[in-house]
């Protein structure tokens, strides 16, 4: 935690202030005691009513003064703390942007949004917490210490001694009840498991009739989760009514103490009096401070995950100084050398010596099974990945030498499964390049087979598409993605099993269009079906992470083994008639 | 396997934000939004009707509260009347009055009842929280089983029309918010209110006067919250829908990070996002700003109670209308005065999306259930696999018909081809066969007997199911094919794993059949996954198998064994195949050709060629162009 308050910095003179003020206030709380006992001692006892409402004014002047220095230490602690988090989720949100494929999806898409939103938020609690609740308990104890000794050193001490033994009970209990606590969210997370299970696995369950043994496995999780909320929960009740009797018997004391100090004449009944206020407003503030330990061990443990995401740099980033592109070499061949690569940590590469090369104006294909290495593959030409031996060429220049906008610029890439972003057709298009003009979009919805059911949408180019684009098929998502990356107009078109989703007829149309539409680029493309791989210039077979076969349909089916298999085994007929 | 995968698929949401195990502060709740009940009142009862058994210990508890809160309300009173006695002895000994003086003994005794009772009230007051822990829990345990059973009586239907989120929030977190605050306030509630009876109480019988000048400040603060409280709930809508904007754009983006790499929007991205969180942050300071002047506020109305108190009854105590000790008695009561009033207003807050939360989960358990299994039911000791369609229609929207008067009659141990696009042809199948749904028209019977007749559990364990979806669950590799059968012991196991060509790989995994599964079950590949699920067939035993051929995301080697498996189980079993290899077509004793989840052509393959319809067409632009490929 304290490492991400690091990011503070910015508010130092800030926070300097609020602390002035809590000061302050604090101040201010503790001369509404002192006040009154000098209307005891000076009005009560003499019987001077003059006096009385002098210091009844005094009191409330001092009362409107710390409640200013209150409010205003409110407005600047709001400002810091919603500016702390802003500045946090900011730092995670571009961090993680820049992250590579690799990296974010070791963290996984879901834990980043929890990490950028839930987690800043909880961090962002703490952080006000602090500054309006806990800041003023050290001010409240010293101050309140410091006015008891300049009344009665004697009495002074009663609280001395009261507010250690207040932080060790406070301390044994907090020592039990975190652990307990934390335990707790683990049997939390147990639970919601089993509960996910028997939701998502609902026709497993019921097929083979595990309805109960599912249910004994709740039950056990739900008995575990619950003994823990009542211990949990008993030993949280400890707390309050045991600060209660300290603080009582502290005014117990005080009282004790007090006469006899009244009897040798050493002090007066209304610094007695006074001193009954100090306490209570000491332990007071000291038991809002339990507030902040309740909510520290869920704040800490969301800081840690924020620090995860902040301490990892982004393995994938621009070489130091870039090769500037040169436009007239620009032409879009692609070539491996030698290439080897493994998943950080996997023992076995992903791809072993892989070479091949894809030329402008051609088509290259990539078949093989799953797991064989194809999407690994594609995937070191916009550097989603590095490779660990060997270079990876674009026109002769090693992809890593290049800037990465340079490079991805120069690649329309589609994905397996089509992403859409929330808005329009044409702002989906314009993702491919901002500057396309509406001709242009509609010529690549066209090429794409896109245009006809994008004419049919209440208000075409301008229809919404909702989140993920939820509103349309699966189909038509990839037409759409194919478009976008037509819009691009780049030198590589990667296709990663991008025509899937597609029926027979379509897919055959929009590869017939595509044809001209890519004639001087180079086409890279992933395929499961043979029918999409047949007409490629080039047809790269993978096995097992390596190339095992390079050429054309006809030349394949006589020399590779492993192609032929593949002809024979992936007839995909499920996906002709729909 | 969830039917049109609506369930799993859905675009990343960010979590709701958790709440904090212990409680909100007393001043959770105050100036946020709330959401109002639909029918407050009948929740409430049926709320409280879970409370029905522990009515014994909330008896006790509310017994204890009384006594914990009397006790302590008493306190402040009985230490006044030590200090008058103090003053009185200063006083008389500075005016040298013969045997003027402190009485000690007197103000010791006061000081030791005083311990004695604040002893009684804290030991009472623990007692009270302690008892509650068990109430409120327990409560909760019993409402979370009765979500559970709940599961397992609704239809499929419940299941594939909502997302899992929506069903997990009710479950969860709907269930969190009854938890803490039955916990904590459903005590607050008791405490509040006999404090402030009690504190009301004593202060009248000390001085009237003062007591109204207190109750003055009463609607000043009431009045000053609530202005705050309106200005805040702007703030708070405000930034709500800021942080909805937010959270929706980090959820997008994340989800697509790819895209977002491979066209370079990064930069784009982020500024975005800094828009975005510059208006969160304009909402959120403010929000936070006037929500945080509550406490001052009230603590300023609460001190000018204080300073008037001080100095009307300073003038008070020198016209000898009051004692001193009643005068520092009284403040104490006013600041105790105080406290419960603003945790009154917070737990009516609580309550109040207490209830709310209480309808969701009321709603969940009052969704209407499949019907019962049949009380008189039929058993098929030694089932043979007959399996007949009867004139079945059924349709999931009342108004798209999808299978209309089917018949359908297959002898035990026949194959029947399912050809056609995914989607809902092959899950309906399963939905009907399994009885996940029931048929609208018609009947369908196993065994002569109409599968409505049976039990559920007796009918679905004649089916076995390998499907791309595999479901295995967290636990060991051996529990997970244990689920086809009951306590099978480990000579079967292992038998059904080789016939499963599962054995081999199983072994190399580091704790062999104990190697546990882990909640992705991402430690195993997706042929693996598969070989899993026909092990577990194989061990099941069933009469009946669904089985769907498609092994994509499975590497070729796999595929291979999968293939082997599957022919070896479906021998001698009646099997629906949801198609996709020619040599299984061929085959088949039926084809049932299906186009947007109904079927459009029936017969065995000859036959359908022949009829030159749909299937031929598709025979004949896949397979045909197959046969010239290969040659």
């Amino acid at each position: 935690m304290l490492k991400l308050f690091r990011l503070l910095r910015s508010y130092r003179g800030v926070i300097f202030i609020v602390m002035i003020l809590a000061l302050a206030q604090s101040l201010g709380s503790l001369l509404l005691p002192r006040l009154m006992s000098n209307i005891v001692d000076d009005g009560i006892v003499k019987g001077d009513q003059g006096a009385i409402l002098r210091f009844g004014g005094f009191m409330l002047f001092t009362s409107i003064l710390s409640t200013g220095c209150a409010i205003a230490g409110s407005f600047y602690s709001a400002r810091i703390a919603t500016g702390f988090g802003r500045i946090v989720r900011g730092a995670i949100f571009a961090r993680a942007s820049h992250f590579s494929i690799h990296q974010f999806e070791g963290i996984g898409a879901a834990s980043l949004v929890t990490r950028t939103t839930n987690d800043t938020t909880q961090v962002q609690q703490m952080l006000i917490m602090m500054l309006t609740i806990v800041i003023l308990a050290p001010m409240m104890a010293i101050g309140g210490i410091i006015l008891a000794l300049s009344q009665d050193a004697e009495l002074a001490w009663v609280l001395i001694i009261v507010m250690p033994i207040m932080g060790l009970v406070f301390f044994f209990i907090m020592r039990g009840a975190v652990p307990l606590s934390t335990a707790m969210q683990g049997k939390i997370d147990r639970i919601n498991l089993v509960l996910g299970e028997s939701l998502g696995g609902v026709r497993v369950i019921r097929a083979f009739d595990r309805g109960e043994r599912q249910r004994a496995r709740f039950d056990a999780a739900n008995i575990d989760l619950t003994n823990t909320a009542i211990s949990v929960n008993r030993l949280i009740a400890v707390l309050m009514p045991a600060l209660f009797l300290m603080l009582n018997l502290t005014s117990v004391a005080i009282i004790w103490v007090g006469s006899h100090r009244i009897d040798a004449a050493v002090m007066q009944v209304g610094a007695m009096i006074a001193s009954l206020q100090y306490a209570m407003q000491i332990l007071f503030a000291v038991f809002m401070v339990t507030a902040m330990f309740v909510m520290l061990p869920r704040a800490s443990s969301s800081a840690k995950r924020i620090n995860e995401v902040l301490e990892l740099r982004p393995d994938i980033a621009d070489p130091a100084v870039p090769v500037p592109v040169n436009g007239s070499v620009k032409r879009g061949q692609i070539e491996f050398q030698n290439v080897t690569f493994r998943y950080p940590g996997a023992e076995e590469p992903a791809l072993t010596s892989a070479s091949f090369t894809a030329e402008p104006g051609q088509v290259t294909a990539i078949v093989g099974g799953t797991g064989s290495g194809k999407s690994t593959l594609i995937g070191l030409i916009p550097r989603f990945y590095d490779v660990e031996s060997g270079r990876v060429l674009i026109d002769g220049m090693d992809v890593r030498d290049l800037k990465l906008t340079d490079l991805r610029g120069r690649i329309g890439f589609v994905p397996q499964q089509a992403k859409l972003f929330t808005g329009t057709v044409t702002t989906n298009l314009r993702y491919g390049r901002e500057t396309a003009s509406d001709s242009e979009l509609q010529h690549a919805a066209t090429v794409a087979q896109a245009m006809d059911f994008v004419a049919k949408m209440p208000e075409q180019f301008s229809s919404q598409i909702s989140q993920g684009g939820i509103n349309l098929s699966g189909g038509q998502k990839q037409r759409l993605a194919i478009a976008r990356a037509l819009v691009r107009k780049p030198d590589v078109y990667v296709f990663d099993d991008s025509f899937s989703a597609l029926d027979f007829a379509t897919d055959a149309k929009l590869r017939a269009a595509l044809r001209g539409e890519t004639a001087n680029a180079t086409v890279i493309v992933v395929a499961q079906r043979v029918s999409t791989v047949i007409d490629a210039d080039r047809i790269v077979v993978m096995d097992d992470g390596q190339i095992v076969g390079i050429g054309a349909h006809d030349e394949l089916l006589k020399t590779s083994e492993v192609y032929r298999e593949i002809v024979e085994s992936q007839i995909p007929l499920e996906e002709v008639a729909s | 396997m969830s039917p049109a995968g609506r369930n799993q698929n859905g675009p990343i949401a960010a979590p709701p934000p958790p709440r904090p195990i212990f409680g909100p502060g007393p001043m959770a709740g105050l100036g946020m939004p709330t959401q109002k009940a639909k029918n407050f009142k009948g929740t409430l009862r049926r709320l409280l009707g879970y409370l029905q058994p522990h009515r014994l210990a909330l008896t006790v508890v509310i017994v204890t509260g009384c006594i914990g809160t009397v006790f302590s309300v008493l306190g402040p009173k009985i230490l006044g009347r030590a200090t008058t006695m103090i003053f009185e002895g200063y006083v008389a000994k500075r005016m040298h009055v013969p045997g003027g003086g402190i009485d000690f003994a007197g103000v010791g005794k006061i000081l030791l009842g005083l311990i004695g009772l604040y002893l009684i009230s804290s030991t009472f007051q623990y007692l009270m929280q302690f008892l509650m822990a068990r109430i409120a829990q327990r409560t909760v345990y019993t409402m979370r089983q009765e979500v559970e059973a709940k599961f397992d009586r609704l239809p499929l239907k419940f299941f594939d029309s909502r997302t899992r989120g929506e069903v997990m929030s009710r479950a969860v977190n709907d269930m969190d918010s009854i938890g803490s605050t039955l916990q904590q306030n459903l005590t607050q509630l008791l405490t509040s209110v006999l404090t402030l009876i009690g504190v009301i109480t004593m202060m009248l019988t000390i001085s009237w006067i003062l007591t109204i000048v207190i109750f003055l400040t009463l609607p000043l603060s009431i009045a000053l919250v609530m202005r705050i409280a309106k200005r805040s709930q702007k703030f708070f809508v405000q930034q709500q829908a800021a942080l909805s904007a937010l959270n929706g754009h980090v959820a997008e983006m994340y989800g697509g990070h790819t895209i977002v790499t491979a066209f370079g929007h990064e930069k784009k991205s982020i500024e975005t996002f800094d828009a975005l969180n510059e208006t969160y942050y304009n909402g959120a300071w403010r929000a936070q700003f006037v929500s945080g002047i509550i406490m001052p506020t009230t603590m300023f109305v609460g001190n000018l109670g204080f300073v008037m108190v001080a100095v009307i009854g300073g003038v008070l105590v020198t016209r000898r209308a009051i004692a001193i000790g009643d005068v520092q008695a009284f403040i104490q009561y006013g600041r105790q005065f105080s406290m419960p009033i603003t945790q009154l207003s917070g737990i009516a807050n609580m309550i109040q999306l207490t209830i709310v939360a209480a309808e969701r989960v009321f709603e969940l358990l009052d969704e209407p259930e499949e019907t019962p299994d049949a009380a008189e039911a039929v058993v098929i000791s030694n089932p043979r696999g007959a399996v007949q369609f009867d004139e079945v229609s059924f349709r999931y929207k009342s108004d798209e018909p999808l299978i209309e008067d089917l018949t359908l009659d297959v002898a035990p141990g026949q194959m029947i081809a399912i050809v056609g696009p995914t989607g809902a042809g092959k899950t309906t199948l399963v939905n009907l066969l399994m009885r996940f749904y029931d048929v609208d028209k018609g009947a369908i019977c196993v065994d002569g007997v109409d599968i409505r007749r049976m039990k559920r559990g007796a009918l679905r364990r004649m089916f076995g199911m390998v499907l791309q979806d595999t479901w295995l669950f967290s636990g060991t590799i051996r529990e997970n094919i244990a689920y086809g059968g009951d306590r099978a012991d480990h000579e079967a196991l292992m038998h059904a794993a080789r016939m499963a060509h599962a054995d081999h790989f199983i072994r190399t995994l580091p704790e062999a059949y104990d190697t546990p599964i882990n909640e992705e079950a991402s430690n195993l590949s997706q042929g693996q996954k598969q070989l899993l699920t026909i092990a577990r067939a194989f061990l099941a035993d069933p009469a009946v198998l669904i089985l769907d051929e498609a092994t994509s995301s499975v590497d070729t080697r796999t595929e291979v064994l999968i293939q082997r498996a599957m022919a070896e189980l479906m021998r001698g079993r009646t099997t629906f195949v949801i198609a996709h290899r020619l040599s299984t077509i061929r085959n088949a004793d039926l084809i049932l050709m299906l186009e947007h989840g109904r079927i459009v052509e029936r017969g065995t393959h000859q036959e359908l060629l022949a009829a030159n319809g749909h299937y031929a067409d598709l025979y004949n632009s896949q397979f045909a162009s197959r046969a010239a490929m290969t040659t």
